[in-house]
């Protein structure tokens, strides 16, 4: 390792004050302040892209209405017609992953997905509008989820536990998948980024090998934006299914 | 044992869980491509599942490379 440059790619999820004195005197971070951004340049899409209703749509509006066609074809096709009640849920969740992760590309910006804390927010909102959703819709009945039918009843003291234990591990799966995967992207990219720093630091043939991390981080960004809006789709169409599951027990 | 030298060998232990996700990953794809090969017109409906597959499958290899992350860096 050459001397004095060290990894360290964890520094860039440390949370800052933002907005100078104000954000420090009401905690506001970085964080805080891109989740404002997202949420409002997609607020700034859907607005300025259905305001022209034009039959044949512009760019702007061709972009907002696939989003918002893509998200609805989603849910009618998941959760079957009551998925048009749980569209605006949805499609909420879905931008706000997506605008988090693909800002987080944004260089010198901060992915406010890689954080445990946001995304454990955002998945135990889902699992608990999901239960919810169950219990409202189905009552009591709801409980007959844990033991599917047509299962032998002296399998049930095996089989109850199991799903108890896989329902409520849900959120867990879906807040670390999408935690894991933002923050294992952005690792990567600074773990090549220093390995430029330290061949040109090694100086003479090192400041052409450094030339190979500096195209192999130009792949990871294309990678980590296929991976930005891969994400936000599982973690919506994981939502659908959840949801699926509490109109329709199974 | 080192502390880090015991940190490194551990990061490497902890990722050899991605040899299972790239039999999976390669499994998945391999039936994509099988079955759109078989029936051409139901790509549309085949791909999104195929690539929920593939997300759920990588998710995998994301937390061991997590834990491997976690061993080098904290």
């Amino acid at each position: 390792m050459a001397a004095g440059v060290a990894i360290q790619p964890m520094e860039q999820f440390e949370l800052h004050h933002a907005l100078g004195h104000f954000g420090a005197s009401v905690n506001f971070t970085q964080a805080n302040l891109f989740m404002v951004a997202g949420t409002g340049l997609m607020l700034a899409l859907l607005h300025y892209g259905a305001r022209p209703a034009a039959i044949i749509p512009g760019r702007l509006q061709a972009a907002a209405e696939m989003l918002y066609a893509f998200i609805h074809d989603m849910a009618v096709d998941q959760i079957g017609e009551e998925g048009k009640r749980f569209f605006p849920f949805v499609f909420t969740i879905f931008a706000f992953v997506l605008m988090g992760n693909l800002l987080g590309l944004v260089p010198f910006s901060f992915a406010y997905t890689s954080h445990i804390a946001v995304t454990g927010a955002l998945a135990l909102l889902v699992i608990t509008i999901a239960t919810a959703v169950a219990l409202r819709e189905h009552g009591l009945h709801f409980f007959s989820y844990f033991l599917p039918a047509g299962v032998p009843l002296f399998l049930a003291p095996l089989i109850v536990p199991i799903e108890v234990i896989s329902y409520l591990s849900r959120p867990v799966s879906l807040s670390v998948r999408l935690f894991a995967n933002m923050m294992a992207g952005h690792v990567m990219m600074v773990v090549f980024a220093t390995f430029v720093v330290m061949m040109g630091s090694a100086g003479g043939i090192g400041l052409i090998g450094g030339a190979f991390p500096v195209a192999l981080n130009v792949a990871l960004f294309g990678f980590e934006l296929l991976v930005a809006g891969l994400q936000a789709y599982v973690f919506a169409i994981l939502t659908c299914i959840y949801l699926h599951d509490a109109v329709h027990l199974h | 044992m080192d502390v880090a030298a015991a940190k490194a060998l551990g990061a490497g232990i902890a990722v050899i869980a991605l040899a299972g996700v790239g039999i999976g990953i390669g499994n998945i794809f391999s039936s994509l491509i099988a079955s759109v090969a078989r029936n051409p017109a139901s790509q549309a409906q085949i791909q999104p599942i195929g690539f929920l597959g593939f997300a759920l499958t990588e998710s995998v290899a994301l937390f061991a490379l997590l834990i491997a992350f976690l061993i080098l860096f904290t």
